[in-house]
């Protein structure tokens, strides 16, 4: 049998060129190579602290850090303000996807609804939600109301837009699917526009998720005695930068850690999804 | 089956799509409708499946004058439109009313397509014949007297084009549905069809119906199909050069080819 092929020049791939770098990325897996430059910053900066070229009065080296949060994790305070600050974030969080899922299907499946809520929402939404506050602290007073409330108009604009907008962009051809069934509206948004646009909205849920940790922030900044905002406050006022550092260091923490929790609670959701999701898990 | 009397369809936009159409298909008649793009052809099937209204004229499915979709009319479109989220299965068995009463009908529509054993598949595992062959079952799954085709098959490569008027002939064996084809490939309609219908279009409105007396099963390679095949094209290139002068076509719109 005779076998034919034609190789144009650019099909000549150099052997040598390919073949190291796929024996480099398996000595070295992603994650591990994502780690070099922090530790590496760790490092020189536990180092510089050492020799004295920076300040520690200003700039606390990581080991100090580690023992503060230690110390303030063994006292019980680290526990107390995480949970306040979660507690916070989640109840807004809740609160404001709640009302954003509510008004979001409802401008998005009903235009007369968009026409009456929509250019009313979209205004509201080009006022820094932080620039509520004094207000909110006038009506809602300084205690937990107010933060809540603060941390779920945060939520509520990311979650509002992308799920109205998700709902209005579902497919047409799905949608005349339903038609050709005979689905009635309630029908309609449950079997197509509600699965069809879940993904883009569990997207709108982690940003507004990711905002409810920004927002808890500036809440507490204003009048808290309890939380880590409080504490970076607290830190700010007695001068203690390893406090605020580790205030930052749990803030991360916890943002990621909540962040997965809604990753993989979508991911089992939208496992349909054609690698979408699994591309803009991390 | 299928009657169309004098329907014309204006768009909002002011746009004559379709012209005084008359129309008729029998019972377990396959009629196919050819004609250049933007024609009107899939307007002629919206307006039969009752996903658009006619501005004047009737259409009637079995009897009964068309007010919306129905569910004695089962549609393919072009694309597979299938439910990402859900399984070949539950896609097909997506329109019925009791999902689990019925489990013998949505395992007989997957067999008749030849998608056994893919039931538990997601779309984004199939390939798009695949898919289009679940969305065949989807309208076949309650066995609709009406079967419409909205060029079901002009998204996919030959092979598996081929492969589908074979399935669809199948099914055709199967209950004898009333088949309603709209496409753009001539070699298709002739090889399904018992009728051709050739549309001139802007707006669209019948040139000329081909009976299409080949016996079957149909050969691509035989002398008779190639007369028609000959035929159909001059038909259809006179049809995309514009409106045709009526005197060309004298006497009934329906004529056998010469040969």
């Amino acid at each position: 049998m005779t076998r034919l092929a034609v190789r144009s020049p650019r099909d000549q791939v150099d052997p040598g060129v390919g073949v190291p770098e796929a024996n480099r990325r398996r000595w070295t897996p992603r994650w591990a190579t994502g780690l070099i430059v922090p530790f590496a910053v760790l490092a020189i900066w536990e180092l510089g602290a050492v020799i004295g070229v920076i300040s520690t009065r200003l700039i606390p080296p990581p080991s100090t850090i580690g023992a503060t949060i230690y110390d303030l994790a063994a006292s019980g305070d680290l526990l107390g303000h995480s949970v306040t600050t979660t507690w916070r974030v989640l109840a807004g969080f809740v609160l404001g996807a709640t009302v954003a899922t509510v008004l979001g299907a409802a401008t998005g499946v009903s235009e007369r609804f968009q026409a009456l809520f929509d250019p009313t929402l979209q205004s509201l939404r080009n006022i820094p939600s932080i620039a509520w506050t004094p207000l909110f602290i006038l009506w809602f007073g300084i205690f937990e109301t107010s933060k809540v409330l603060m941390i779920a108009l945060g939520v509520f604009f990311p979650v509002y837009l992308t799920f109205s907008g998700a709902i209005a962009s579902v497919d047409r051809g799905l949608v005349e699917v339903g038609r050709v069934y005979g689905f009635g509206r309630t029908t309609l948004i449950r079997r197509i526009l509600l699965p069809a646009s879940l993904p883009t909205y569990w997207i709108g849920l982690r940003n507004g998720l990711g905002l409810g940790w920004m927002f808890v922030v500036a809440a507490e900044f204003l009048g808290a005695s309890q939380g880590l905002g409080y504490l970076l406050v607290d830190g700010q006022q007695t001068g203690r930068p390893a406090v605020i550092i580790s205030s930052i260091v749990m803030f991360a923490l916890l943002g990621k850690i909540t962040d997965r929790l809604l990753v993989s609670a979508g991911a089992r959701l939208t496992g349909w999804q054609d690698g979408y999701i699994r591309e803009t898990r991390s | 089956m299928i009657q169309l009397h004098q329907v014309s369809k204006r768009f909002d936009t002011g746009l004559l799509a379709v012209a005084a159409v008359d129309l008729r298909v029998e019972a377990s008649e396959i009629v196919a409708v050819i004609g250049p793009s933007g024609c009107g052809k899939s307007t002629i099937l919206r307006l039969i499946a009752g996903l658009e209204k006619p501005s004047s004229g009737s259409v009637d499915v079995a009897g009964h004058q068309v007010r919306g979709p129905d569910r004695s009319v089962g549609i393919v479109f072009q694309e597979p439109r299938l439910m990402p989220w859900l399984t070949v299965e539950r896609n097909v068995s997506f329109g019925l009313d009791h999902d689990d009463q019925s489990g013998g009908l949505v395992a007989e529509a997957i067999g008749r397509v030849g998608l056994t054993g893919f039931a538990d598949a997601l779309p984004r595992q199939l390939s798009g014949g695949m898919a289009q062959r679940t969305a065949i079952a989807r309208a076949l799954v309650t066995k609709p007297p009406v079967l419409l085709l909205d060029e079901p098959f002009s998204s996919l490569d030959a092979f598996t084009r081929i492969d589908l008027q074979q399935h669809l002939l199948e099914v055709w064996g199967w209950y004898r549905p009333t088949m309603f084809l709209v496409t753009h490939d001539i070699d298709e309609a002739l090889t399904l069809a018992d009728r051709v219908i050739v549309l001139t279009g802007q707006p669209g409105s019948i040139q000329v119906e081909i009976d299409v007396d080949l016996a079957r099963p149909r050969s691509r390679t035989d002398p008779g199909f190639h007369s028609f095949q000959d035929l159909a094209m001059t038909e259809l290139s006179r049809s995309s050069q514009g409106r045709t002068d009526p005197a060309q076509v004298p006497g009934s719109p329906s004529r056998a080819p010469s040969s």
